[in-house]
């Protein structure tokens, strides 16, 4: 094993699919947003709906292009750096790719060429359910990439075959209603339409405060902080929902988010604020919270949830146990079919434990001459970075309670103060458009590295898991995905912003047709349309869609 | 009763085999006209905007066309988890140009009329030309160093190394057999693209696109012609050993390979697999045809037809093998040995047999919406949404 080639390898993973997720949660919220705005837009008929899906839509059109673009480098990275791992789980683990390819890639991919060039090409109802075919697509796909991400976190429904040296499946029901794939798909598509939601109300309280576009913005507010509210808040108990399932499924990286080294009389407090240690095995100046950590670990008062000096302990034992399986694994390639019972008995009663033993392999060349010694540093190999994990876990939560804390307020000021905004929660709602998009990593982060030093938990150690490649093709390649993904940001970014200073595009004419045809009823109702602010005139709001100038109050 | 076991093993295998091809054949015949589109973009368009009619005419559909590609590859980590491990690690390289042009051309398509400057839109379109001429030549250097063999080999962990230091790796996929094999597959993607602008656009673009396209027609049967030749005369094949165990477990190592005198023996044992070469031929030729003499859809239909019988020889003359090993030719990957486990290859065809029709269905039913050709009085109107 070349730990040089592990270690590129993974940065260049991470590198690759955290720049892929810069883009991935907008896309998932703002299809769903758009789609609700054309929604109003059919129902209605009135033609600022219309202007605003085609607006949101314009920005989405440009973050979702580098969302496919580099989702294409995550399907094939698995295979040029992650060979042993393609092959090794690639019978369980590639099914779900495939299918998000069949039900979700191919209709998002589908319809959202007809969503930028099939206004005139098809009807109002034919254009709003492409619209929603797009945004199903693209939620349907994180379904599909979080069932196989949550195998990896949780490998249920499969085991391993010895003559073909790999894990096979044994129940695709058990992978797909994995419960760790089911809590992150959740959590991680509400992630994402808080992050459309924050960067749609971001937007339009900066168009307020350079008191352009208003009627766009006002109503932009009102969708963004009503389904971001409903986000937010889901976000976070999906959130821990994922904390109880990794209570029972990921024992260790629970322990290191929580930075528990020892076994607490259940229901265990949570600790707050500390600076774990793992050279003291330690978390010193904790702040603890009595209970807390029982409670939303395990939902109950009794329940002991295991500190890592303990589960290290245990994988001590699962190594040993490792060892034996792996002993019967070389009997039975040797011996090919001809393999007495009694050996692939043993192999079936430690096979859960194979992958302890290849954590050796790090030390030694065959895993049956480990040292004692050895055995105990492997044991303590199974700890991930404590530290980082801890914090980072602390930084998304708090993040959470933020948004959820933005989108109350502009909830209640968009339905119950006339959709007045003072000035300082505009600036507020500006300068927050990147929190979502740090919480989303962080979370990531939390997520991955938390799993080391496994890519499959307690089945495929990461070290095994990397392509016979040499350090110059993976510094080369490191090189170029750098170069090239920093100057499609930069473009990106430079479009992103010239489109948000345009504005949308408004067909004054059209507009003021339908205010002419709609004038009876607008004033009947006093000029509130359901979604115009309180006191606007039919006449002066259309005045505003027309010269963005904001209506007098 | 335990579902999987409805279809046997070897069935199964067969079925994935097919389904594999079905993928390719569906990628290269869509995408492909995107890639040929990208490529002609630079010649066959003199004006901005000539070009944005060009690209206009793949603009709704890439996107779509491109998931092939996609599924493609999920298709072979789920089917062929061997394949997908020893192919995209040992084409390295070759990998990374493919993925950087494939970054490159959803952006340039999407970014590239988005501000007015020159330069910027100029930068964008050679953007577009590498994206489809990169990825149009490396595949078909790719199917040109499979059907010579790949150095590689299998550890008894089915570990896969492979021989040779970095550059000689990268410099060895671009042999002489496999550089015209990567001529063949470019000029047959660039002749598809013209049969597509033939029949999406009208005035100078077209018959710039009819022109360029009867040549690369032309150069595309010549270099066919001669790659079937010096596969016939000048390239070893691989041939199994003992009987073929087609239900057995999925490890490479547990059968015998030797290297024949020539892939073309099959031709031989089953005669009627000529029918794809001679399809191939049939499609390009009446393609060509179509070009010279200005017909639109039946070109189209002809270079679909060409670009099949093309794909599908390749994988009929190494059937059972899909990815032999020149190092080790006991390593080599075949139908038999190199699959998914049964009951995973049973539940991804129920899932291929759910989505599928559906996929084709809406596919359809989109090319229906947008039928009918781009025009320059069309993009300048519609100036602001259009790419």
């Amino acid at each position: 094993m070349d730990l040089d080639i592990v270690e590129l390898s993974r940065f260049q993973f991470a590198m690759t699919a955290m720049y892929h997720f810069l883009f991935v949660p907008l896309t998932l919220g703002l299809s769903i947003l758009v789609a609700i705005m054309e929604t109003v837009y059919v129902m209605t008929g009135r033609p600022i709906w219309r202007q605003m899906t085609k607006f949101w839509g314009n920005l989405f059109g440009i973050n979702f292009v580098l969302g496919v673009a580099t989702g294409i480098t995550m399907e094939f990275q698995f295979g040029m750096n992650w060979s042993y791992y393609s092959h090794y789980v690639g019978d369980v683990f590639g099914a779900p790719l495939a299918i998000e390819g069949l039900m979700a890639f191919f209709l998002e991919a589908t319809f959202v060429g007809l969503f930028f060039f099939g206004w005139d090409k098809l009807s109002k109802v034919g254009h709003l359910t492409a619209t929603w075919l797009v945004a199903i697509g693209s939620n349907f796909s994180a379904l599909w990439i979080l069932i196989a991400n949550g195998w990896m976190q949780n490998p249920v429904g499969a085991s391993f075959n010895p003559e073909t040296m790999r894990m096979e499946l044994d129940s695709f029901f058990e992978v797909l209603f994995n419960e760790v794939a089911q809590a992150k798909f959740v959590h991680t598509v509400s992630a994402g339409y808080v992050t459309a939601s924050v960067f749609v109300l971001g937007v339009s309280a900066w168009y307020l405060l350079k008191d352009r576009h208003t009627a766009l913005a006002r109503r932009s507010i009102t969708v963004a902080a009503s389904f971001g509210l409903a986000s937010a808040l889901s976000v976070v108990v999906l959130g821990d929902e994922s904390g109880y399932s990794a209570s029972h499924t990921q024992k260790m990286k629970l322990a290191a988010i929580e930075g528990m080294w020892e076994t607490h009389d259940a229901p265990a407090p949570f600790t707050a604020i500390g600076f774990p240690s793992l050279a003291d095995r330690e978390t010193h100046y904790a702040i603890e919270i009595p209970w807390v950590m029982g409670l939303i670990g395990t939902r109950s008062l009794n329940t002991e949830i295991p500190g890592i000096n303990d589960l290290v302990d245990e994988a001590e034992e699962r190594i040993k146990s490792g060892i034996v399986a792996y002993d019967a694994l070389m009997t039975i390639r040797e011996q090919r079919g001809d393999t007495a019972p009694e050996v692939r008995d043993t192999f079936e009663a430690n096979s859960d434990n194979l992958g302890f033993a290849f954590l050796l392999l790090r030390y030694v060349e065959d895993p049956r001459d480990a040292t004692p010694e050895q055995i105990a540093t492997t044991a303590a190999d199974t700890i991930p970075g404590v530290l980082p994990l801890f914090w980072a876990f602390r930084g998304m939560v708090g993040l959470g309670f933020l948004f959820i804390g933005v989108m109350v307020y502009f909830f209640w000021r968009s339905s119950f103060r006339q959709q007045s905004y003072p000035r300082w929660a505009l600036k507020m709602a500006v300068a927050i458009i990147p929190a979502p998009w740090i919480a989303a990593e962080l979370g990531w982060f939390v997520a991955e590295y938390g799993r080391q030093p496994w890519t499959v938990d307690g089945v495929l150690p990461t070290a095994l898991s990397v392509s016979h490649l040499s350090v110059q093709d993976l510094l080369l390649t490191i090189t170029g995905f750098l170069i090239f993904y920093t100057v499609l940001f930069v473009v990106e970014m430079g479009l992103m912003l010239k489109y948000i200073r345009k504005g949308p595009f408004q067909d004054v004419e059209e507009t003021e047709a339908w205010e002419a045809r709609h004038e009876h009823r607008l004033r009947t109702h006093d000029g509130k349309g359901p979604f115009a602010p309180a006191g606007a005139s039919a006449r002066s709001s259309a005045d505003e869609a027309f010269s963005g100038t904001s209506p007098a109050e | 009763m335990i579902l999987f076991e409805l279809v046997e093993y070897d069935v199964l295998r067969v079925i994935w085999w097919l389904l594999l091809g079905v993928l390719l054949i569906g990628f290269a015949m869509t995408d492909g006209f995107d890639m040929g589109v990208g490529a002609l973009l630079p010649f066959v368009g003199r004006t901005d905007v000539e070009r944005r009619v060009v690209i206009n005419t793949v603009g709704p559909v890439w996107e779509g066309n491109q998931v092939w590609f996609i599924l493609g590859g999920g298709a072979i980590f789920a089917a062929w988890p061997p394949l997908y491990a020893v192919s995209f690690s040992g084409f390295y390289l070759a990998m990374f140009a493919i993925l950087a042009a494939l970054i490159l051309r959803p952006v340039a398509f999407k970014y590239r009329s988005k501000r007015e400057s020159a330069t910027w839109r100029s930068v964008w379109d050679w953007a577009l030309f590498a994206g489809g001429a990169v990825p149009a030549l490396i595949f078909g250097v790719a199917v040109g160093n499979v059907l010579q063999g790949v150095p590689f080999e299998l550890t008894p962990d089915l570990f896969s190394r492979y021989e040779g230091s970095f550059h000689a790796k990268f410099l060895g996929l671009l042999n002489p057999f496999a550089l015209l094999t990567g001529l063949v597959s470019l000029s047959m993607l660039v002749t598809h693209g013209a049969a597509w602008l033939s029949l999406k656009t009208g005035g100078w673009v077209q018959t710039r696109a009819q022109r360029i396209g009867t040549v690369t027609g032309l150069v595309t049967i010549a270099g066919y012609l001669g790659a079937g030749l010096w596969l016939a005369y000048g390239i070893e094949g691989y041939g199994l050993v003992a009987e073929k165990v087609a239900n057995g477990p999925s490890n490479p190592l547990y059968s015998e390979v030797a290297r024949t005198a020539t892939w073309l023996t099959v031709y031989a044992e089953r005669p009627w697999i000529a029918v794809a070469p001679l399809l191939g031929l049939a499609g390009m030729t009446m393609a060509v045809r179509g070009l010279r003499g200005g017909r639109e859809v039946t070109t189209l239909l002809w270079s679909k037809l060409g670009i099949f019988g093309a794909i599908s020889s390749v994988g009929l003359t190494m059937f059972p093998f899909i990815l032999p090993s020149s190092l080790d030719p006991r390593s080599s990957l075949t139908v038999w040995d190199a699959s998914s486990s049964h009951r995973t290859l049973f539940t991804m065809l129920v899932a291929t047999v759910i989505f599928m029709p559906l996929i084709l269905a809406y596919t359809a039913w989109v090319y229906r919406v947008l039928w009918g050709k781009v025009t320059e009085d069309e993009v300048a109107e519609k100036s602001h949404s259009l790419y």
